[in-house]
């Protein structure tokens, strides 16, 4: 623990250095791809141990800013703050979403019957409402640190801790086992923070039932992002610790939607959220150039593309191949 | 016994795991748990403390819910279950005035229907007068709307009772049960100890709440225990109440209210051929008219309506039976109040409110008189982490105004709305995180329409308690003005019947 402590000290001083150096050479978000998987290979860390398959979309850096602030989790007026008010709009987004979907519903229990993915779940934050709810959910992250807290939080709440489980693992690991499991699965806040977008997409389609959801909120990559996103939440107003976002990875719509659909995945809704950091509160607004919602849906049975058998080898060209040439192809 | 048991095992585990080396961290945090019986008490996720009018509606509209469905609720009472087998023949003598709003509450989860089976008098008008001066207010409603009930209490808690037991798998009812102590979560830190409440009930036995509601009376625990503060301050006055036969049977649906300097006397209908009385006066004159013949008592009622006060032994009233006057009322009051007469039937010919006289009285029930003292009440706060007070624990009002308990059902249908969407969303009910902080909106909501409410009932007490000629030609023209300018009788109303 000790070691790794120093090695995180490091890290987080390191970091804000580099990342001047490389906004001043290109903003190119493949060279930052690059640079990531190489310093994946030079800090060695017990996590990465884990990680048989070289193809992996768990940034380790990314493990490492978060192990930082893993006791954070629950403190509600702590540096969570903005995610615990976020689901004010998350989880009506979801709930109202899945009730669309499906024909009935038990009283008092809106998604009671329904098996929910929380991918990158941190501290559980997102999970437990959706537990509430009567959803049995499955919440992974990479950090192990979190699963206790999450784990440890749930504990105390005899139905909760019936209905949620928690995993270490990152999504690809689990791919195999939980083929067309899940009625929904969540990615909040978790798309910014991957290495491989397309590989994640390919996951999610992969567990997800026929005419499941898939339901995303993340941040796009607009001049607004940056100044707003980074430069005023993380240096200046101190709202988002120093290094949790890096504006390279941030996702437009467009950009996630050309993904979305050669993967199989219907994009239905795409709406802009803003957070006033004044009041703490966020609100839904037309204007997707901050923070966004998607929810997109697995075609179902019917309409089917072509099975995704080669998805986990890493063979993306061949899927995009693979995919109906009729499909309009994307701006990037 | 077995929370002793418990916490026995607990302290064991504590030294066995603090004596083992922490190598890896994620034993440390398991080590010490401070309420190891808290993994074997039950997890409520609302405890409603008092099981009285307002306790036991709230616990009756949460389980009623559509969103409380798979909640746990429990409903503690310190007193024994009533069954009523059969509706006696003779009334009580404690009867609430229902407003329209709270009879609206009752029926949304199917307690006004029992209520109306058993028995109520809606009642269409009302007369408030003051006995230094002419002037009265009358308020009805143009369209022959009831413009209240009178119930009595036991008929009311024989109605939640019954709707209760309709929702027994979500609320569970401890009867006897009195809550001796509460235990507060520590704020947010990384200790292991229970995020719950823990309240320890008389027989030892403990249990855990994600979210307690205080509906305990003005002396309540659940606020003392929570440190809330509370302004209050007793009156010098008590209500003494009867139930009284009328001398002979009438359609008897106006409630009947008088100012006398001692303070008011009300008479509310509870069918063709009774009534009932709630006075309030002085301790002294209160324990007199207890006290007193049956006779002397029903002349003292009597009177009271329609005699008019010698105003030398008007004012603060301490100890003195109400001299009655053969005069007229005071020359430059009255004058002032017929100058006022004149100008307002100048500019408002048609409307002629004339004054009625409540019906007389026969009789009182025998040991039916019965008094209780009057305070008033407020709760600086009406909120903490995973506490709400309500009713009585959160604000106590001078009776004149018949909205003791109606601001007890209107604070019931904000709570059980905020929680209700809140529950909705998934979120933690004691929590009061994120923008729509549940239990903030509560009390905002609240404590707006509360403290105006116990300002205004405050001030009135205070104005018609006097004698002075000033402030008794205040309030007459003040009441005749009021009574002249229907918009402003029709906000008053509105605002009473919410």
């Amino acid at each position: 623990m000790g070691n790794s402590g120093h090695q995180l000290t490091r890290n987080l001083q390191i970091k804000p250095r580099e990342f001047n150096e490389h906004k001043t050479i290109c903003f190119r978000s493949y060279n930052m791809t690059f640079s990531c998987l190489t310093r994946m290979k030079a800090y060695r860390s017990p996590w990465q141990n884990l990680y048989s398959t070289s193809q992996t979309t768990v940034d380790s850096n990314e493990v490492k800013t978060f192990l930082a602030l893993a006791h954070k989790w629950w403190d509600e007026q702590g540096i969570f703050a903005p995610l615990h008010s976020m689901n004010d709009l998350r989880v009506p987004f979801i709930r109202d979403n899945l009730l669309k979907t499906s024909a009935s519903h038990q009283q008092g229990k809106p998604l009671s019957g329904m098996k929910i993915l929380d991918v990158g779940c941190g501290g559980g934050l997102l999970t437990e409402p959706l537990g509430r709810l009567g959803a049995s959910v499955t919440g992974i992250d990479p950090v192990a640190e979190n699963i206790k807290i999450a784990q440890h939080h749930k504990s105390f709440d005899p139905v909760l801790d019936e209905r949620i489980e928690y995993k270490v693992c990152s999504l690809e690991e689990i791919v195999n086992d939980t083929a067309e499991v899940f009625d929904a699965v969540v990615a909040s806040e978790v798309v910014e923070h991957v290495i491989d977008l397309e590989l994640f997409i390919q996951c999610c389609y992969q567990v997800l039932k026929p005419g499941g959801s898939l339901f995303i909120t993340t941040i796009n990559k607009t001049q607004l992002s940056y100044a707003l996103g980074i430069v005023f939440s993380e240096q200046i107003m101190g709202l988002v610790p120093k290094g949790t976002h890096t504006w390279e990875k941030f996702v437009s719509p467009e950009k996630l939607e050309s993904i979305l659909e050669p993967n199989g995945l219907l994009v239905h809704t795409v709406a802009g959220m803003i957070y006033n950091p004044f009041s703490g509160y966020w609100h839904w607004s037309d204007n997707t150039s901050l923070n966004y919602a998607a929810h997109a849906v697995k075609s179902s049975a019917q309409e089917r593309p072509e099975p995704a058998a080669a998805a986990l080898q890493g063979d993306a060209e061949t899927l995009h191949a693979n995919a109906s040439s009729s499909r309009v192809n994307m701006k990037s | 016994m077995a929370a002793r048991t418990g916490s026995m095992t607990g302290l064991l585990c504590v030294r066995w795991w603090s004596s083992a080396p922490l190598a890896a961290g994620r034993l440390s945090l398991a080590a010490c748990r401070r309420w190891a019986g808290s993994s074997a008490d039950t997890v409520y996720d609302v405890v409603v403390s008092g099981g009285g009018l307002v306790g036991a509606a709230m616990a009756c509209a949460l389980g009623h819910d559509i969103h409380f469905r798979d909640k746990k609720i429990l409903l503690l009472e310190a007193g024994p279950k009533k069954v009523l087998e059969k509706l006696s023949d003779t009334y009580s003598n404690r009867v609430s005035s229902i407003s329209p709003g709270s009879a609206t509450l009752l029926s949304s989860f199917g307690a006004w229907d029992h209520i109306c089976n058993m028995r109520c008098k809606a009642f269409r008008r009302m007369q408030v007068w003051d006995s230094c001066s002419e002037a009265l207010i009358m308020f009805d409603r143009d369209n022959l709307d009831d413009m209240g009930y009178i119930v009595e209490n036991d008929v009311i808690m024989c109605a939640l009772t019954k709707q209760l037991e309709a929702v027994a798998d979500r609320v569970r009812v401890l009867y006897r049960s009195k809550a001796v102590d509460y235990a507060w979560p520590a704020p947010f830190s990384m200790t292991d100890s229970s995020p719950w409440v823990q309240i320890t009930l008389g027989d030892g036995s403990t249990l855990q709440t994600k979210l307690l509601i205080g509906a305990d009376g003005h002396n309540s625990g659940v606020r003392r225990a929570a440190g809330i503060q509370n302004v209050s301050w007793t009156y010098d006055q008590s209500a003494v109440v009867a139930t009284l036969h009328l001398s002979e049977a009438t359609e008897n649906n106006v409630a009947w209210q008088r100012f006398l300097p001692s303070g008011p006397i009300a008479l509310l209908p509870l069918s063709d051929t009774l009534s009932s009385l709630v006075w309030s006066t002085s301790h002294d004159h209160a324990a007199e008219l207890v006290s007193m013949g049956e006779e002397e008592f029903v002349d003292a009622i009597n009177s009271a309506f329609v005699r008019i006060p010698c105003p030398a032994t008007g004012g603060r009233g301490k100890g003195v039976i109400v001299q009655w006057s053969d005069a007229n009322h005071t020359d430059f009051v009255d004058s002032a109040s017929t100058m006022l007469r004149y100008v307002v039937t100048l500019l408002k010919p048609t409307r002629v409110s004339a004054r009625q006289l409540p019906p007389s009285i026969a009789k009182v029930d025998a040991k039916s008189r019965a008094l209780f003292p009057l305070g008033l009440g407020h709760a600086a706060e009406y909120v903490r982490p995973r506490v709400a007070l309500i009713g009585d624990a959160a604000h106590r009002v001078h009776p004149l105004a018949g909205q003791g308990v109606n601001m007890g059902f209107g604070d019931i249908s904000s709570l059980v709305h905020h929680l209700s969407t809140a529950a909705f969303n998934g979120k933690d009910l004691g929590e009061d995180s994120g923008s729509m902080s549940h239990l903030a909106g509560y009390e905002t909501d609240r404590q707006r329409h509360n403290t105006a409410l116990l300002a205004a009932t405050d001030l009135l007490k205070r104005l018609y308690s006097t004698n002075a000629t000033p402030l008794v030609l205040l309030r007459t023209w003040g009441l005749q003005a009021t009574n002249a300018v229907s918009p402003l009788k029709e906000q008053i109303m509105a605002f009473a019947s919410k």
